[in-house]
Formats: structure tokens, sequence, C-alpha cells
């Protein structure tokens, strides 16, 4: 378990290098940055001075040392458009997309694994294929289109869900959450359940399948014959084991969902980390989009590694010392 | 899969060792057991998948003729009226000419055609895209599958790295970069697709390869090039078309997303997703029109290609076969 833990953090710090410079690369020696920090009337004085100032003179290698020692330091730069350190600008913006992306799962979670095992159970009832239809839908459903469906539906028509923002917040442990008061939950619904639908539509799937394929299994057929009642044959035999699958992928795509959320805030004018990323793009706040990116990296990274020793926890079937990862 | 045809008159060629995709084309003779009739007889078993088809047929068709069935040319600025915009599906142009049957846009549009060009341009990034991705992750994972060691742990695992990250976020890192542009959003699609082909083919080649008419071509002293492209690579293409397929819906939605985002294609190429994004801005005073057409068509598209992509996955499985 050490072991692999060890060599899962060594390969980690390679892809973290590896991307740390590809990204480097991408944004910063495709285009210069000079042409967007001065004033365009400046002499070529001015534009000399400047570049001297950023250390955009100096050789490309030694730009990158320069670059990953001050980000080993925690500094990422300075934001251009909002004029504060880069990492401190992403940090006060990730409890807004993690609250969400939580949200989300939950959503996902709570209403795909009845619905899956429903369907499971009564593979060929008008409901079990009702809801496989509904899944089918949640796959091939463009997000955005569906995020702009529910504010007519539930903002313009009803009037029941505000449309945009994230209400009012909470500070829980010195975090500002928005599930604590109504407001913040009229706030949450809609971007949830809207980020919520893809991974809704995977789960209940995983869920049928596993159900179908727990079902034949001897063990429940010995559970069966013992006498116990299907609550518990359901509830605990089968579920216990169809739930390595469902942990293993609802996981994984946590950090799908922090991805997606990028829509999602965008539509929602969600005050998150995809929303600021989408800003920076727009008006070119380099530093920004690399802090976003080296940090998304970086929660990738973790998710998988957590992921993984979950799984193993789980299933005591799988030795992570004896994988080759 | 059926057994390799064993025709004499083949034998002095390599076709017949080439075993069952190629010995369908040189051997069209054995109608019964052409795997394209029989691949096309099951796929018509579903008549959820006929449905897609035929859907998708239409969306196509739509594309294609866009500019003889179109009511109007939608980005003609002379054939627009201002004093139409905005006006409710089913309502008449001022002049009393047109009827807009799914009503007009912020310029006087009439979104029928504007939704018929905007098919043209998503559909077309997304079958390009997808065919530049399918021929370079093929070539990559053949290459690996075929020459193994370091070329395949290398390719493999940029695969790998890169598959762990979501195409929306990879898509976005490269077009921050490359800026907007139809020649940029592909090379986006591409970079975000190769990888699934490449592991796909991979795969597949790996266990082709080990069969034994790839050895036996190997013992024919046959060049590389030919034991690969005209023996390997027939032999894996049935995983492969259902993985472009299927990828040819996800490219579509991740342009139509990314123009949505503003980042993928420019104004002037007006897709779905940038129709959608412009209904955006009327949406909450209620004029759905602008936005909710153009999203119908975008979801009849993919729900037709993922209809026919599912089919193809039962019939194309070797697994499921009697």
């Amino acid at each position: 378990m050490l072991v692999f833990v060890i060599r899962r953090l060594l390969q980690s710090a390679v892809v973290l290098f590896a991307m740390s410079l590809l990204v480097f690369l991408g944004v910063y020696a495709i285009g210069n940055p000079v042409d967007i920090l001065i004033n365009p009337n400046a002499d070529q004085e001015d534009i000399e001075r400047a570049i001297k100032g950023l250390g955009l003179d100096k050789p490309l290698w030694e730009q990158y040392l320069v670059f990953l020692r001050q980000a080993a330091e925690g500094n990422l730069g300075k934001s251009f458009a909002f004029n504060v350190p880069a990492l401190q600008l992403i940090l006060e913006r990730m409890p807004a997309t993690l609250e969400l992306a939580t949200a989300a799962m939950l959503i996902a979670v709570a209403v795909g694994l009845p619905l899956g095992l429903w369907a499971g159970l009564k593979p060929d009832s008008f409901a079990g294929r009702s809801i496989m239809a509904g899944s089918i839908l949640g796959f091939s459903l463009p997000t955005f289109w569906v995020g702009l469906m529910l504010i007519m539906v539930f903002s313009v028509y009803l009037g029941w869900l505000p449309s945009n923002g994230r209400g009012p917040t909470t500070d829980l442990f010195g975090v500002p959450v928005s599930f604590l008061s109504w407001d913040g939950i009229r706030h949450l619904i809609m971007p949830a359940t809207n980020l919520a639908l893809f991974n809704l539509a995977l789960v209940i799937r995983l869920t049928r399948a596993g159900t179908r394929e727990a079902l034949l299994q001897d063990y429940v057929k010995f559970a069966r014959a013992k006498g116990l009642s299907d609550g518990r044959v359901i509830g605990v035999h089968v579920l216990k084991n169809i739930s390595i699958p469902i942990v293993t992928i609802t996981g994984l795509q946590f950090g799908t969902l922090i991805a997606f959320a990028i829509v999602t805030e965008t539509i929602f004018a969600w005050p998150g980390m995809g929303k600021l990323i989408i800003d920076s793009i727009n008006v070119l706040d380099r530093p920004v989009i690399v802090a976003y990116l080296l940090i998304i990296v970086t929660l990738f990274i973790v998710i998988n590694l957590a992921v993984d020793i979950l799984y193993s926890v789980l299933d005591p079937r799988v030795r992570l010392s004896d994988a080759k990862a | 899969m059926t057994p390799p045809v064993d025709s004499p008159a083949a034998i002095t060629e390599d076709a017949a060792l080439a075993a069952p995709a190629e010995a369908a084309i040189a051997v069209p003779g054995a109608a019964e057991e052409s795997p394209f009739r029989r691949i096309a007889a099951d796929f018509a078993a579903s008549r959820l998948a006929l449905l897609g088809l035929a859907l998708f047929a239409l969306v196509v068709l739509c594309a294609v003729l866009a500019p003889l069935i179109s009511p109007q040319n939608p980005y003609d600025l002379a054939q627009l009226d201002v004093l139409d915009s905005r006006l409710e599906p089913g309502s008449r142009s001022g002049d009393g000419k047109l009827l807009f049957w799914l009503g007009t846009d912020d310029q006087g549009r009439d979104m029928l055609s504007a939704i018929f060009y905007g098919l043209r341009i998503s559909i077309g990034v997304g079958v390009a895209a997808t065919l530049c991705a399918l021929a370079i992750g093929t070539s990559l994972g053949l290459a690996a599958a075929f020459f193994g060691g370091r070329a395949d742990s290398f390719i493999m695992r940029v695969a790998d790295i890169q598959l762990s990250f979501p195409a929306i976020l990879i898509a976005l890192i490269l077009l921050a970069v490359l800026g907007q542009g139809v020649d940029k959003i592909i090379i986006a699609l591409i970079a975000v697709q190769w990888a699934y082909y490449a592991r796909t083919v991979r795969g597949s080649a790996l266990v082709e390869r080990s069969k034994e008419y790839i050895e036996a071509a190997r013992c024919l002293a046959l060049p590389a090039r030919r034991i690969v492209f005209r023996h390997l690579l027939p032999n894996c293409l049935p995983p492969l078309i259902v993985v472009a397929t299927v990828q040819v819906a996800a490219a579509i939605t991740l342009e139509a997303t990314l123009s949505f985002l503003g980042l993928g294609l420019p104004i002037t190429e007006p897709s779905l997703g940038l129709l959608i994004a412009n209904g955006f801005t009327y949406m909450l005073s209620g004029k759905y029109w602008i936005s909710f057409f153009p999203g119908v068509a975008l979801l009849l598209t993919i729900v037709s290609i993922n209809l026919v992509g599912d089919q193809l996955r039962d019939v194309l499985n070797p697994r499921l076969q009697r």
C-alpha cells in the first residue's frame, strides 16, 4: 500500500512537471504578453524595458526555471486583470465550484441509485424501460442547452427559481457556502441539477448493469435460499457489491464535474473557478490561466489517487502494492 | 467474424491470408457469407436504429442542401429586414412574402434557414475533425501495437494521461492558446479525440497480431507496411467504426459547447452552438425560439448518431454474435 502510494506520488510529480512545461510553453511562448500588457503607443525603448522587467529577454529555459521556482514558493504570478495573486483569486472562487460539484454528485447518486436499482430489478417493466430511455437522453442532451431550457422553464415562465448568481452565503468553518440558507439552496438547485444530469445517467446505467449481474450470482441465490428478506438481499448483499464500480466511477467523475462546471457556471453566472477561467481567457489573463490549469491538474491527480485507495478499501480483493501503477 | 474464405483462385495472392474483412472485398461472390450483408441485416433488426439512421440522413440532407431548401439566405444582408427581428414562430415577414416557421432572431433572420446553415458548419466541423483524428489515432495505435517497446509505452502513456482529463478541459487549454477559428477548433477536437482511436486500435491490433494469418503474412516476408495496412488494419476496423460514430456526436457536442462559451468558432461561422449562444441573451425576456430550435436541431443530430452508434456496437461486437 505504502509502496503504491509513493510510486503514484512520484508518477504524479512527473505528470505535474510535464504539464507545467506544456502549459508554460503553450501560454508563454505562443504570443507575447508584452503586447497585451503595454500601451500600444509605447516607443521601442519602453517596450524593451518592459521585456527586461518581466524577464522575457532571458532564454526560454531560464524563464521556465524562474517560473518553476516561484511556483514552488506558491507564487503563480499576479493576475493582469485584477492585480492580485492568481493563486489567491482562484482559491477564493474554489469553494463555490466545489459546492456546486458536490451538490451535483449528491443529486446524481441520490436519484440515480434508486432509479438504477429499480431498472435493474425490473428490466422489462414499463418503468424500467422508461428509466433507461431517460438515461440515454441524459447522455445525449448537450449540457449547456439543458441549462438554458431549465432557466426558460423555471425562471422565465414559472418564476420559481433565480436564474443566476449564488445568492447569500454563510460562513461554515470560514468557508463561504450557500446551502445553509433557503435562498442559497434556491440558487443552487438549477445549476446543480444541470451539472448532475450526465452523471445521473451514468449512475443509473452502472447501477442497473451491476444489479442485473449481481442477481445472477451464487451469493444472491444463497442469501435468498437462506430465507433473507428481499430488502436485505438487495439492500445489503447486492448494493454492497455494486457499490465498488459506482464509487470508482463517481469518484473519477468528480474531476469531470469540476471541468464541466465551466459550462454550468457560465450559464448560471455562478461565481466559481470555471467562470473565472472563461473570463480570463477572454481577456488573456495569462497568470490566471496558467494557475487554473496547474491547480486543476493537481486536483485531478489527487482525485485519481484517492479513488484508487478508496477502491482497495472497498474491495479487499484489490491489492494496491501488487498493482503496477 | 466469418472464418477466412478458402478461395483457390486467391491463394497465389496474399489476399487469402488477409482473413475476414479483406476476404469480403476480394470474394463478393460468397453473397450469403458477406459480412456487409449480414451487418446490414442485423442493423435493420432494430427499428430504433433505422429511425436514427433515417433521422441522421435527413439532418445531413438538410445540411447539404441548405442553400436550396432554405426560405432565405440568412447571411445575405440584403435579404434581411430589421423590422422582422425577433418575430414569434409562425409570423409573416413585413412584406408578407415569407412565413417564419420557427421565428426570427435579433437581425430579422429566419431561424429555420439559420439552422440549416448552422447544421452545415456543425456537422462539417464534427466529421472533419473525427476523420482526421481517426487517421492520426489509428496510425499511432497501429504503430504502437506493431512496433511495441519504447514507442508503444510512450504513445500509450501519453494517451493515458490525456484520457485522464476531461475532453472539454483539453480543448479549452488548446483554444485558450490558439484562439478562435474553424481550423483551430478542428485541431482542438483532433487533439481531444486521437487517444480514443489509438487505444481502441492498439487493443484490437494486439489481439490480431498474434493470430495465424499475420504470422503467415510475416513468413511470406511481406513488407511491414503491407502487413499493417492490408492485413492488420482491416481486421481492427469494427471497433474503430463504432468509436468513430459515437465520437462524431461527441465532437459536434463539444464544438457547440465551446462555441457557446465563445471559445470555438468565430461569429462569421455560425454553427448551432453560436446560434444558441446568440439566443441566450433574449431568453430571459421570454423569446425562447432563438435558442430553443437550434438546440432541438443539435439534439436530433446527436441522438440520431448515438442511436446508430449503439446498434453498430451491438452488431459489430463479436462477443454478442450467435
